[in-house]
């Protein structure tokens, strides 16, 4: 393995943290939409938290994906065409998801009006779900051939693990959205993501509990690399337990950030398990290493200068756009009195 | 003639023909869009004009919605490479995957952070900052379809790789050759140009529509002026840069540049035109033509000759052709031959009307209100503008078969080997369902905001949402004061 090859990797995981740091929140506020929020004003104020900054978020899946397809093709090509209805299903809850938001303010009846919330709602979800599922199911091992294709059965993909894994993910993701509401929003909206939370964190550790259980049986990770998948385990917990204290004492900005860095513990959870494969296989001798699965060295010293001197660029703007919108909306009832 | 039936193969490849289409019904109008609200919104601070201003932010909101579905409709594209492709993306990887990253890394966050910042601060940034962020977003978008073109260029056009015959994949030597692949400066501003025209042509038809009823003759005959005179220019740009892609094709794609103008033979010194042709079994069996003209459009000469598709047919099997394979290289030809025709058609058309507009439209002159046919036919052509990208298209890729990457790969040996009938009908079906819905919301929407009028958008503060009390506050600044 090379130090590209190695940068790359870690470039990936840093890409896909990003991801679910952002987006993470914007699936927990989809998701808060309809099962959150009581009446339309205050499923206006929600949605507009995050108005400006949705479609930024996204975009970084979309440069995970590329960076992906760049610097490793070959776990690009294995896992996107192996996993391709579960994808499909994440394609359809992100078209739906997408567009409710600029669509919802448009309608006229309430039964529209309630489609497009519903839309962002259960897309939210089902995108937080499958994600987490693809990658629990993922790291359990999956029959690959000696092309690097997958042809798993039903129970590839669905198993308890994954089911599991995806029900973790997004019922994280629903309390980073709260945390993000609590941040951004006042008054009785705010108190009430708070008490949610409140209630939401134990189950979430019990979650965590059978993920871990179920974590030990049926992936290698604790025989391959024992004491940095507990530290990792370990650091989970201690931001979670750190989130909830938020939720508890009112520290919003502490259990916002808690809730997103237990979402990226989860990614680094996995990209350590990975190391040195990229995709594992039922049977070892097919699975894909870093080392076969990159792009060539030039592609890869290209792409490195590019993005070290892009991404603080863009870094700065896309920081910047959020301090633009920092304050906290008032609640509809604050604007009329 | 075309080998779509219901075989993985042809299901795939008419997934990634719905996909890209309706993806590009998006993308050229809003890339286009973004730069004619940008040249508006440079009027209103230049002028202070608030008709600019109204046109902003009226013609601002339906490139909101283009801008939302063309996102969603993009991340299905990027997907589909690695879903539908893996074989290609093995093979690719190396090179098509960088443009790609680097577009998502320069230009999507650009375009998606600065629309932002765009909707919502309408009231919060002095007038030159707020008009940089629609720039911004513009260049944004025209600079992520440079890169994804550069990827295309490739496929059509590969400089620039080595073969790694053992991994059966190629390998980039030399990133500035991919960049200046002489296949992208000509398409790049093709696409461009009819990008441009593609969105005048729509604000054009939509203010036609608008004047018939006779609503805010101002504000529309305003938005026409701005939009064809864009236009215009866009009919000429996209004529001349066609004009120097097709010819490039001549020597590049030989059986591309022969199926667009039908020669099955080769061409005479007389170099006949054909205006419309029949064909069968790979020969012409009628056909309107007119002398010289080929030569005119082909060599800007009237004299020269043309290879016929047989012709070249015989020398790419014998370039080809290993190992005894008997594979004919003939492309889907009637396709190209009425693609082409219609976007030669259409650019005439276009620069015709726009001419006629702007005289029927100065400023002095009431008889645009007076002359309702034509009126009636720039509502009709906002229609158009779609159709000739899609045949652009058509012609670009149709005319590689059945290489996907021109010369190395085939479009057979691409697909991924998981794939299976049953899950492509499946999600095929489901694509377009929700493909034909989306493109309902997005006209029903559009001609919501058409119906309301550029009133509706001055009072509501320009905030995607209804705002519940004082329309006009803003509701970042109105938290401003309130920290708990």
């Amino acid at each position: 393995m090379t130090s590209y090859q190695f940068i790359w990797f870690l470039l990936i995981g840093v890409l896909f943290s990003g991801f679910f740091f952002l987006e993470g929140f914007d699936f927990g506020i989809g998701m808060s939409v309809r099962f959150f929020a009581k009446n339309r004003a205050e499923r206006d104020t929600v949605i507009q938290t995050i108005g400006p900054h949705w479609d930024g978020n996204e975009v970084w899946l979309i440069t995970a994906g590329g960076a992906m397809f760049a610097s490793f093709p070959m776990w690009y090509a294995s896992l996107f065409s192996g996993y391709y209805i579960v994808l499909f299903l994440i394609l359809v809850a992100l078209i739906f998801r997408g567009v409710s938001f600029e669509f919802r303010a448009n309608m006229q009846t309430d039964t529209w009006r309630n489609f497009w919330e519903w839309a962002s709602s259960i897309g939210s979800f089902c995108a937080a779900f499958l994600f987490g599922m693809m990658f629990t199911s993922m790291i359990q091992g999956v029959p690959i051939d000696k092309n690097g294709d997958i042809f798993g059965s039903f129970t590839t993909y669905v198993n308890w693990f994954s089911i599991v894994g995806g029900v973790a993910v997004s019922l994280l993701c629903f309390i980073h959205g709260l945390n993000f509401l609590r941040l951004k929003t006042s008054g009785e909206l705010r108190q009430r993501a708070e008490k949610w939370s409140k209630v939401l964190y134990p189950v979430l550790l019990a979650g965590e509990v059978v993920f871990v259980i179920l974590l030990y049986l049926t992936t290698d990770f604790f025989t391959r690399k024992p004491m940095s998948t507990w530290g990792i385990l370990i650091a989970l917990v201690i931001f979670t337990l750190a989130a909830w204290w938020g939720a508890q004492s009112s520290h919003d900005w502490a259990s916002f950030i808690a809730s997103g860095l237990s979402l990226i513990s989860v990614v680094v959870l996995i990209f350590n398990g990975l190391f040195p494969r990229v995709m594992i296989a039922t049977n070892n001798a097919n699975s894909i290493l870093i080392k076969n699965a990159s792009s060539s060295p030039y592609t890869l010293h290209l792409m490195t200068i590019l993005t070290f001197t892009i991404l603080p660029i863009v870094l700065i703007y896309f920081i910047w756009s959020y301090w633009v919108f920092y304050k906290r909306i008032k609640s509809p009832k604050q604007v009329a009195e | 003639m075309l080998n779509i039936g219901v075989t993985m193969l042809g299901l795939s490849r008419f997934q990634f023909a719905m996909t890209t289409v309706f993806h590009f019904f998006f993308v050229p109008f809003s890339i286009g869009l973004a730069f004619i609200v940008a040249i508006m919104e440079t009027c209103y601070v230049a002028t202070k004009d608030e008709t600019y201003k109204n046109m902003t932010k009226f013609w601002g909101k339906i490139f909101l919605y283009s801008f939302a579905v063309g996102v969603v409709t993009g991340i299905i594209q990027e997907f589909q490479f690695g879903m539908n492709w893996s074989d290609y993306s093995r093979f690719m990887g190396d090179i098509f995957g960088a443009p790609l990253a680097i577009e998502a890394l320069a230009a999507f966050f650009m375009e998606s952070t600065f629309i932002g910042l765009w909707m919502f601060t309408w009231d919060r940034f002095n007038k030159v900052v707020h008009c940089l962020f629609i720039w911004l977003t513009a260049f944004g978008s025209t600079l992520s379809a440079l890169w994804i073109l550069a990827a295309n260029s490739f496929m059509q056009n590969p400089v620039g790789y080595a073969m790694n015959a053992p991994q059966h994949k190629v390998e980039m030597t030399s990133f500035s050759a991919v960049i200046m692949n002489r296949q992208l400066w000509n398409e790049f501003p093709h696409v461009i140009f009819g990008a441009f025209l593609t969105a005048a042509f729509v604000v054009a038809g939509c203010s036609a529509w608008r004047l018939l009823k006779k609503d805010h003759e101002h504000f529309y005959r305003k938005s026409m002026k701005v939009s064809l005179i864009i236009g215009l220019i866009a009919c000429l740009g996209s004529v001349w840069s066609g004009d120097t892609q097709t010819r490039y094709l001549i020597n590049n794609q030989p059986m591309k540049y022969a199926a667009m103008e039908g020669l099955w033979k080769n061409s005479t010194q007389k170099g006949d035109w054909t205006i419309i042709q029949g064909t069968k079994n790979h020969k012409t069996t009628w056909s309107i033509e007119i002398p010289y003209v080929l030569n005119i459009l082909g060599h800007h000469s009237l004299n020269g000759t043309f290879k016929g598709q047989q012709q070249v047919n015989k020398e790419l099997k014998a370039k080809y052709n290993k190992n005894g394979e008997t594979r004919n290289y003939y492309v889907p030809t009637r396709t190209l031959f009425y693609s082409f025709r219609i976007m030669a058609v259409s650019a005439g058309l276009f620069a015709l009307v726009a001419i006629i507009g702007l005289w029927f439209n100065r400023k002095k002159s009431q008889s645009i209100m007076r002359q309702r046919w034509f009126l009636y036919l720039m509502g009709l052509m906002i229609w158009l503008p779609f159709i000739v990208n899609t045949c652009g298209w058509f012609v670009t890729e149709f005319g590689r078969y059945p290489w996907v990457v021109y010369g190395l790969l085939t479009i057979a040996d691409a697909v991924s080997p998981t794939s299976t009938v049953a899950s492509l009908m499946f999600t095929n079906i489901v694509y377009f369902l929700i493909f034909a819905s989306l493109g309902a919301v997005m006209i029903i929407l559009s001609h919501r905001v058409l119906k309301q009028g550029p009133d509706s958008v001055e009072t509501d503060g320009y905030s995607s949402e209804p705002q519940p009390s004082d329309k006009k506050v803003d509701p970042y600044e109105m938290g401003a004061a309130h920290n708990d």
